[in-house]
């Protein structure tokens, strides 16, 4: 019994300290996701869903909810390192589409 | 022993120079518009070969019949009517200074819709119409209009409808400036962005005629020869940078600024493909 109750509770607080995030994760979250997009806007290719995800992570932030404005920031890195990948493939990749 | 490695030597030679030389040629090995211009007209007069050449400037209802009787019943009233009406008088109307646009271009600006863009060779750049409406704005003391709707529109109409069914007659002047202009243009045409991973011929060259959603995508051959157009969609008129701008937010990518250098470069390489062919504007879609 006493076992299960150490699990529990070992399993409780593992849960609770990744669920809290602080302002200080969600700032660290941003500036990297604002720096892919940067980067995606320096080659002409920034999506809206990263834009979107950006501004929805400062509403949540400015709300006080953490959590999901370091989510909606990782979302945003996300989307910005695809849009960068993308303007990077297609740098020769459009080429192949030409008609010849 | 040395002979066969002579013949084997050259016969590996030839192989290397027969598989460089069977590899298609990309646009980016070297630019050459007129083999460009040649492969596109080729390419959609095949792919739709009942449709008229002159025809493919009404680019949806040169693809769907039924879609062209719609238009047809529209057209006896064009909802575009108006902002010719209002381009006209603002045409005519002096600035603050006494001039006119008309003192702004050649011609007074009327008739030579067809030769816009053009490359400057002074500022090394294209020159669109809507561009150099708002220059003619600023250098006669006013201020610029926006470029995607309303007076801009109006300009452009006015300018488009007299110059009805003149051919396009885009040059693009022998200099490396213009050459990287031309291909700067086509390389943002042919590019996929956004998040649907859409190029402008992912829409208008591989899919003209098909659907998307309710529309019938217009070929890219003739697209911007019905600029500036009333769309039903937008229940106003648009500018071909409001055309741009929405193509691209339609696959989720943020559009750049209208009149961007690489906006003007793909109306360059666009309008450079449509010579020859007559001026519709102003246009309506659906």
């Amino acid at each position: 019994m006493r076992a299960w109750m150490c699990l529990a509770m070992t399993l409780f607080l593992a849960g609770a300290s990744q669920a809290a995030s602080t302002e200080a994760d969600f700032k660290t979250a941003l500036a990297a996701a604002e720096a892919a997009e940067q980067e995606a806007g320096a080659l002409k290719n920034q999506w809206i869903p990263t834009e979107q995800a950006l501004a929805a992570a400062k509403k949540a932030a400015a709300a006080g909810d953490f959590d999901a404005a370091v989510a909606q920031a990782k979302e945003a890195e996300a989307l910005a390192k695809a849009s960068i990948a993308q303007a990077k493939e297609q740098q020769t990749a459009w080429k192949a589409g030409v008609i010849r | 022993m040395k002979t066969f490695r002579a013949i084997a030597s050259v016969v590996v030679t030839i192989a290397a120079l027969a598989i460089a030389g069977a590899r298609p040629a990309t646009a980016a090995d070297s630019i050459d518009p007129d083999a460009d211009f040649k492969a596109f007209r080729d390419y959609f007069t095949k792919r739709f070969p009942n449709v008229p050449l002159n025809d493919f400037v009404n680019g949806p209802y040169s693809m769907d019949a039924e879609l062209r009787k719609q238009w047809q019943a529209i057209d006896d009233f064009p909802p575009y009517d108006f902002a010719i009406d209002r381009g006209k008088q603002m045409f005519a109307t002096p600035f603050k200074n006494g001039k006119t646009y008309g003192d702004c271009f050649p011609d007074n600006g009327v008739g030579i819709r067809q030769n816009y863009p053009y490359f400057d060779l002074q500022s090394g750049e294209v020159i669109t119409l809507e561009l150099a409406l708002n220059r003619c704005r600023e250098t006669n003391g006013e201020e610029p209009y926006s470029y995607v709707k309303d007076e801009m529109a109006s300009l452009t109409a006015y300018m488009a409808f007299t110059s009805r069914g003149k051919p396009f007659d885009i040059k693009i002047p022998n200099d490396p400036r213009a050459l990287a202009a031309y291909q700067k243009g086509e390389e943002y045409f042919y590019t996929r962005r956004g998040q649907l991973n859409f190029s402008c011929a992912s829409c208008h060259v591989q899919n003209p005629g098909n659907h998307i959603r309710t529309e019938v995508l217009a070929p890219a051959l003739g697209i911007v020869a019905a600029m500036p157009i009333y769309r039903s969609e937008w229940n106003s008129m648009g500018t071909m940078s409001r055309r741009l701008v929405t193509c691209n937010s339609q696959v989720r990518g943020v559009p750049l600024k209208p009149q961007d250098e690489l906006y003007r470069d793909v109306e360059y390489y666009l309008s450079y493909m449509s010579n020859g062919l007559p001026v519709s504007g102003p246009g309506a879609r659906p």
